[in-house]
């Protein structure tokens, strides 16, 4: 049992795992009710980053909400109450609108996996390669650290994320990864390509994390 | 902002950085102590490394954040 409930928080627990049936079916309404509140605001918060528009991002919402209750009422026994009940329950509805709307991506996406445009890497790293000769030069080099240092899975992970642009979410739904093992992907990714850039002397060691 | 400038905030990595696992798994605490107004990334360095690195769970925190101060009562 959860030590140390915020009054609001018990109360919850306690009419959702009620041993009275009507009771436990209207705590569940009114949460649900909440989540379905949150789901909507999300997804108009998020409404100007998804190709899903209008009605169809009412449906996500309503998606998220009722599939956010049932995780959420599968795990109570895991709520330790480290945090307010309602926050722990709202967590479960903002991650299925982040990954439902990732997984709408690859309805009409503006670019397919592995369109892999090449020509994109000197906007995406902030080059210019016509203007200094030494950004051609960083360019080949980041290009021969991608292709040489990097296996086939990561290439494809990183050319995706970086030179395509595709979000991480829908790249994580596409490849049926979590999203953790791209963000590693990228993350090591990038502490390759400065690795490389300081001992060709482009960067100082000293700018790095 | 010079190129190399750009160059440098597009390699940057946090080596505290806890990556999206830990970063999710903490997340619903993470936000009822900065919306509770507690120094949030001095007890969590590295979810608040990775909430500033990673965009997709950066977008979670806000999300989660704007729910959360959506409940109060003045909001």
């Amino acid at each position: 049992m959860p030590l140390e409930l915020d009054a609001e928080s018990a109360s919850w627990l306690c009419r959702l795992t009620s041993a009275i049936p009507a009771e436990r079916l209207a705590a569940e309404r009114e949460l649900h009710a909440r989540l379905l509140r949150i789901a909507l605001a999300e997804v108009r918060r998020r409404s100007s980053r998804t190709p899903v528009t209008g009605p169809e991002l009412d449906d996500v919402a309503h998606q998220a909400a009722g599939d956010a209750m049932l995780a959420m009422l599968g795990k109570l026994a895991e709520f330790r109450g480290e945090s307010r009940f309602t926050t722990w329950a709202y967590k479960f509805v903002i991650l299925e609108v982040s990954s439902k709307l990732g997984r709408h991506y690859w309805r009409n996406p503006p670019v397919e996996l592995d369109a892999a445009q090449w020509e994109r890497l000197p906007d995406r790293l902030g080059l210019d390669p016509h203007q200094h000769a030494e950004a051609a030069c960083i360019l080949t080099e980041v290009r021969h650290v991608i292709e040489s240092e990097l296996t086939a899975h990561q290439r494809r992970i990183f050319i995706a994320i970086v030179v395509d642009g595709i979000p991480l979410n829908a790249l994580a739904d596409k490849l049926n990864l979590q999203r953790n093992a791209i963000y590693k992907v990228i993350f090591d990714t990038r502490r390759k390509i400065r690795r490389s850039l300081v001992a060709k002397g482009y960067l100082d060691e000293a700018g790095g994390g | 902002m010079s190129e190399r400038d750009m160059l440098e905030r597009f390699l940057q990595t946090d080596p505290r950085d806890v990556g999206c696992g830990q970063a999710t798994a903490v997340l619903h605490i993470y936000v009822d102590l900065v919306a509770a107004g507690q120094d949030a990334p001095s007890r969590y360095p590295g979810v608040a490394a990775h909430l500033a690195a990673c965009g997709p769970c950066g977008d979670d925190f806000a999300g989660l954040l704007a729910a959360v101060t959506s409940d109060e009562p003045d909001a």
